[in-house]
């Protein structure tokens, strides 16, 4: 990082021996706790069963069967349950792309009457811990108000909950506000709608943070588990993380890890890719310097 | 609020007001027009809200105070779910164990991400692959890591007991011991998050201008002093949200014991979550599982109310 001030807490030089005394213990300790988990879990689902109930353990697999990944994915049959996931988890994203991106737009720029209420009205759900809600929100879904329509077992009802996210709708109509209003006004000299605008005008400029709400917004997705088991009863819907804890008592152990590292490969994959906007999403919100 | 139509100096606004004669038909279409496109904009948003977070939201109130059988309508019942919930000694159990939960993940998923940020921020290199690797835990589904940590706290074959041998230390039985199976929850939900946490205190820390060390140092203060004098001032901002928000997180703790632990052994991990989904979910007891998270609401809305102080103030 180059804007960091160069001095911090320690003034001593970073070229001595103390230094790099900490610098090393500091890679080994982080290696060894945030690293080291991982390449146990993915050496361990390359085990046999019976040689990860011996002790004392091997660390390289004595016999090695890469091929546990591969009947992993059949016995459980991971493939369907994966395709569930990336079905839900890209509903949840265009949902709240979708209904938000507008509704922030409309609170940001077009300010109706009663806007600053609505927003206050949506930013105070923020304050609320979300499970305190689960109760009534799975009865609200087993019949949805004046609809009357039930969405157990529906993709519907993570979707459209995920829309109703205020933390979205802040980021959004934060970014917004800082586009000048006599831009658009100059686009609707032109004689652009209010739609023409938002596509043409703020959409382009607004892509550093539709990044960061798409971001959070896949990788929540992805990670929640106890809404979708309520949702899906039926285990031919669940999501990946549902049907794994579902499937853990009965399989054998080498299998299940094997299972595991395929879950989680998704998610280190986005990070590795997106990392920039993750750790830019992590420190815009809640949180300023 | 916008700023700019409240503060309008009121010799702008006036002469316009004197210029309309009257009302004017285009001029009050317009306004309409204008507002029907706003709320077309917002309609879609309003009606996820109000069906999926402000119904909810009163109809979870007012069923704590109801019993509910999906035949015949709900039953008011006054008090009597409370009443079912404190004869319950889970119920007491449950916010014990929650409680204790939450102190010691705040021992470890509070100082130690602090004392690892400020760590990190005297480290000049490599300081990509740390915050890479720390944040790491955070992107895995909490299913995979507590499946993961279930494995390696096996008493037997399990990784941290087979390190302990190594070093001929007999492990303790992590999640079979009533007296480490909160702990080792604790353990797993800190290695989990400290990620996040740790890279916001680094941004903070980012951002203390240098000379303010430079200064405590030609007055005399050592690494202490001005830790304590310049780095944890600076901060505290950042620190009193994050302890707030966690506070607020952990209260919720439900995916680990869940899976883990089931709650046991000897009821030692049920936290008040584990107990909601029970009534709610097993028992199908949905008017004392409202009562429940009716109290859960109402304990945590401090947390939340004070944050919301906070941040507006530092807004202002």
């Amino acid at each position: 990082m180059s804007d960091r001030p160069v001095r911090t807490l320690f003034s001593g030089s970073r070229t001595g021996v103390g230094y790099k005394i900490v610098f090393i213990t500091t890679i080994v300790v982080f290696t060894a706790v945030f690293v080291l988990p991982f390449l146990w879990l993915v050496l361990g689902a390359m085990k046999p069963a019976v040689e990860l109930a011996k002790v004392p353990v091997t660390v390289l697999p004595e016999t090695w069967n890469p091929g546990n990944y591969a009947e992993a994915w059949q016995l459980m049959d991971l493939g369907k349950y994966f395709l569930n996931t990336v079905f839900v988890v890209a509903g949840a994203w265009v949902v709240q792309i979708l209904f938000d991106v507008p509704a922030a737009y409309a609170l940001s720029k077009l300010r109706p009457v009663f806007g600053n209420g609505v927003l206050v009205a949506m930013l105070i759900t923020l304050m609320l811990p979300p499970s305190t809600l689960l109760v009534p929100m799975y009865l609200t879904i087993t019949d949805v108000p004046i609809v009357g329509v039930n969405l157990v077992n529906n993709p519907a009802a993570i979707w459209l909950p995920a829309a109703a996210n205020a933390f979205n709708i802040y980021l959004l109509k934060r970014f917004f506000d800082q586009i000048p209003t006599e831009l658009l006004d100059a686009a609707r000299m032109d004689g652009a709608g209010a739609v023409t605008v938002l596509w043409r005008v703020v959409l382009p400029m607004a892509r550093p943070i539709l990044a960061v709400v798409s971001i959070l917004a896949v990788v929540a997705a992805w990670k929640d588990f106890i809404w979708p088991l309520l949702v899906f009863s039926d285990p031919a819907l669940q999501t990946l993380s549902v049907a794994l804890q579902r499937f853990a008592p009965d399989t054998p152990i080498n299998l299940l890890l094997a299972g595991l590292v395929l879950a989680a490969l998704p998610m280190i994959a986005v990070f590795l890719v997106f990392q920039r906007h993750i750790l830019a999403g992590l420190t815009a919100g809640s949180v300023k310097g | 609020m916008s700023a700019s139509t409240l503060l309008r100096p009121a010799g702008e606004a006036a002469p316009d007001a004197a210029r309309r004669p009257g009302r004017r038909p285009g001029r009050l279409r317009r306004r309409v027009v204008e507002n029907l496109t706003a709320y077309g904009f917002l309609c879609a948003a309003l009606v996820c809200f109000a069906l999926f977070s402000w119904y909810p939201i009163v109809r979870g109130v007012l069923l704590a105070f109801q019993q509910v059988n999906f035949i015949t309508d709900p039953e008011w019942v006054g008090f009597e779910n409370f009443e079912r919930l404190f004869a319950d000694p889970l119920f007491w159990d449950a916010w014990g164990n929650t409680l204790l939960f939450t102190g010691l993940a705040l021992v470890f998923g509070f100082f130690v991400p602090f004392l690892i940020a400020v760590l990190l921020n005297e480290l000049r290199h490599a300081e990509g692959y740390f915050r890479l690797v720390v944040y790491l835990p955070v992107m895995l589904p909490p299913v995979v890591a507590a499946l993961l940590w279930k494995w390696f706290y096996d008493p037997g074959p399990g990784l941290f007991n087979s390190l302990l041998r190594v070093v001929g230390i007999d492990g303790p039985r992590w999640l079979d011991d009533s007296t480490t199976s909160l702990l080792s929850l604790v353990l797993v939900a800190t290695w989990s998050n400290l990620g996040s946490a740790t890279l916001i205190y680094l941004a903070a820390l980012q951002t203390i201008p240098g000379e303010l060390y430079e200064a405590a140092e030609l007055d005399g203060a050592n690494v202490v002093q001005r830790l304590r004098h310049v780095t944890i001032p600076q901060t505290r901002f950042v620190l009193l949200v994050l302890l707030l928000l966690q506070v607020v997180a952990t209260m919720q703790i439900f995916t680990e014991p869940y899976i883990m632990t089931g709650g046991g052994p000897d009821d030692s991990t049920v936290t008040v979550l584990l107990l909601l989904y029970r009534y709610a979910f097993v028992y199908n007891d949905f008017g004392t599982a409202s009562a429940l998270s009716t109290l859960l609401l109402v304990f945590l809305s401090v947390f939340s109310f004070a944050y919301l102080r906070i941040t507006r103030r530092a807004d202002a």
